[in-house]
């Protein structure tokens, strides 16, 4: 057999195979988009690894209202034009329930079609501003940005008593730049004003100078927004100019114990940051979820993985509620469900976002423990 | 007040030196076949990640964990002579175009290698230099700055005697200055742009050690904004001249880490490319360069 004839077969047998999960009578079928290849792979990866397990769970305990659950997950590689693709696959193939995205971006030009369809999207990880606004039928798991830094703020004033602080955040990035803002913001309310800050750029890998000059002021505490491998930098840069103080960070953190060498792991003594949940959180929830991911994946489950399981859930409790699984039904349902999840106990806002707790971890000799639990706002 | 500037000063020469570093592979190679081996960044990368992957057993025989160094820059040289027997030499009679193109195809190759061999997501780099810090007129120098500043200068030293004394430097400077007059008096140049080739890898690794002891991540996007730093200290120094590469990198250190310091932490990066942008109005030939006109 020729080579190009090989690969048309082995494509159009692909091709089968993936159209083979439509809806059916007997099965609840749900679209789930996340980014399996590419740079944001380990998100989505993790994500989709939760919804498994969720719907594995589910389908064992008898499915939802009888019936069996179907995740079609689709792999979006962290592009905006293939999310699109991939979102009308599957309302195509009649999924009327989404998950996804998992990143900001493409989840938000996923919503500008969800809009106009109807189809009730559900995002278990885009925190960024301005997505669940568009629409009755968007939905979020995660906490927002905005919200991080205003518990973040609330933790070094009535926590931490800490009276100097110092911000490094990265100015080209939306995600520093929001908690960030809104740390401030909040900061200001509680009586205190930073006294250094310092915005860096994407490709800066010297934190020294901003660093001496915030040391100088001998700060309380040092807020670094950002994600875990200039964090990694930033915290190893203070540590080497001396600074013995606290450092805080938000849930882009997560993962920062895979960038700091084992031998140098107490530079990481003192830093804390919010996170979606703690896996050794005493909650039943979080410990069950906790066992089963490990003995399925032999990992520790990340805030992703977390994320992605509650998700499903929350499906489950809102067509539950409806008892039924037309897509309006199910979105008029979700305001009125509290469900008991690993991130916490979730509730909808009118706006779509989610009231719920956020875990702060603190790292010691390597190892994370959840510090505290701050209430919602 | 005078201590924190003597402070920003000194962290600018040791960023500087790094960049110095890398800038002689650069401009070496330019010198030599007017070549801009946009890989060259890379090599600092791939240095990076040959010292990472031997550092787990330095440190289970217990040797000290800088010998990483030594095993990473003879491989980085070989590295250096391999890319360029495959992908520079066949293109020595080529249009200039071609070559450079091809300096980029290298880069994004080796980029894309080391994501597939160790991933996308940074690695951490041990602490391999475990020595005290110093007390330099009321200041804490960590080791990691003095260090890098030492070494430096000192591989710059012995660079430059190197190519004023050696045989080997003798005929770099002449295949530099005229390739065909150097054949006729009998200098292999094939030899002499290898050895440049290889010379340039071996500081680039040399440059890894002190970047990732200093900024303790690897990722395979690492050697982008290096290179790019250390392409604009070549320019700014003269291309083609030792001496100004050397000085070109401790000048964009000192530049980047003052701006940082007393006029905005955000606008280090713009003051740099906008020297580069002077540079190439003002004065392109750079500090050092010899302004040379293009013969018909």
């Amino acid at each position: 057999m020729s080579k190009s004839k090989l690969t048309a077969l082995v494509l159009s047998s692909a091709m089968l195979f993936s159209g083979c999960a439509v809806k059916g009578e007997e099965t609840i079928y749900i679209g789930a988009l996340a980014p399996m290849t590419g740079v944001s792979s380990a998100y989505g990866s993790a994500c989709a690894s939760g919804i498994r397990l969720a719907v594995n769970e589910i389908n064992e305990n008898g499915g939802i209202l009888g019936k069996q659950l179907v995740v079609d997950i689709q792999d979006e590689k962290g592009g905006i034009e293939e999310s699109i693709n991939a979102y009308n696959k599957l309302v195509g193939n009649g999924a009327d329930i989404i998950i996804g995205d998992v990143m900001s971006k493409p989840c938000l030009a996923i919503t500008e079609l969800a809009i106009e369809d109807g189809t009730l999207v559900i995002t278990p990880a885009a925190t960024a501003e301005g997505i669940t606004e568009n629409g009755g039928n968007i939905f979020r798991v995660c906490f927002t940005d905005d919200i991080q830094g205003k518990i973040m703020a609330r933790y070094t004033a009535d926590d931490l008593d800490a009276e100097k602080v110092a911000v490094m955040y990265n100015i080209s990035d939306d995600y520093s730049e929001g908690i960030f803002s809104s740390f401030c913001a909040e900061l200001e309310k509680l009586g205190i004003i930073p006294d250094s800050i310092f915005g860096y750029g994407n490709d800066d890998k010297d934190f020294r100078v901003q660093l001496s000059k915030i040391i100088a002021k001998s700060p309380d505490v040092i807020f670094v927004p950002d994600y875990y491998p200039n964090a990694a930098l930033i915290v190893s840069q203070a540590r080497e100019l001396g600074y013995s103080g606290k450092i805080l960070g938000a849930d882009g953190w997560d993962g920062i114990l895979s960038a700091v060498s084992e031998k140098n792991m107490d530079i990481l003594d003192d830093c804390r940051y919010s996170a979606h949940y703690s896996p050794d959180d005493e909650n039943p929830v979080v410990a069950h979820f906790v066992k089963r991911y490990e003995k399925e994946y032999g990992k520790t489950p990340t805030s992703l993985a977390a994320l992605g399981y509650d998700t499903v859930y929350i499906i489950k409790a809102a067509i539950e509620k409806a008892n039924s699984t037309d897509k309006n039904k199910v979105a008029e349902a979700m305001h009125e469900i509290e469900a008991i999840c690993v991130t916490g106990n979730i509730s909808f806002d009118e706006n779509g976002n989610p009231i719920k707790e956020v875990s702060v971890i603190s790292l010691s000799g390597g190892e994370p423990s959840l510090d505290t639990k701050k209430e919602s706002l | 007040m005078m201590s924190q500037f003597f402070h920003h000063l000194i962290l600018g020469i040791q960023s500087g030196g790094i960049y110095a570093l890398v800038a002689l592979g650069y401009t070496m190679v330019y010198g030599i076949i007017r070549l801009i081996n946009f890989a060259h960044g890379d090599f600092v990368m791939i240095g990076a990640y040959i010292s990472i992957a031997v550092i787990p057993f330095l440190s289970a025989t217990g040797v000290p964990l800088w010998f990483c160094l030594l095993i990473s820059l003879p491989l980085c040289a070989f590295l250096g002579a391999v890319v360029e027997r495959l992908a520079y030499k066949p293109l020595r009679r080529s249009p200039k175009l071609s070559a450079l193109i091809t300096a980029i195809a290298v880069s994004i190759l080796l980029k894309n290698l080391a994501a597939l061999f160790f991933g996308s997501a940074p690695l951490p780099f041990p602490n391999t230099l475990d020595l005290p810090p110093i007390n330099l007129a009321g200041i804490s120098v960590s080791a990691v700055t003095w260090v890098t500043v030492t070494v430096s200068v000192a591989v710059m030293a012995a660079l430059e005697i190197f190519i004023r004394k050696s045989r080997t430097g003798l005929a770099m400077r002449a295949v530099s200055e005229n390739p065909d007059a150097a054949v006729l008096m009998g200098i292999n140049s094939d030899r002499t742009i290898r050895s440049t080739f290889v010379i340039g890898a071996a500081l680039a690794s040399i440059a890894s050690f002190f970047y990732c002891s200093s900024y303790a991540l690897a990722e395979p996007y690492m050697g982008t904004m290096l290179g790019l730093k250390a392409f604009i200290a070549a320019v700014l120094g003269g291309t083609g001249s030792i001496t100004g590469a050397m000085l070109g990198g401790i000048l964009i250190g000192i530049v980047e880490s003052f701006t940082k310091a007393y006029i905005s932490s955000q606008l280090s990066d713009a003051v740099v490319f906008v020297i580069l942008i002077l540079v190439l109005l003002i004065k392109p030939s750079g500090i050092m360069g010899k302004m040379q006109r293009e013969k018909v």
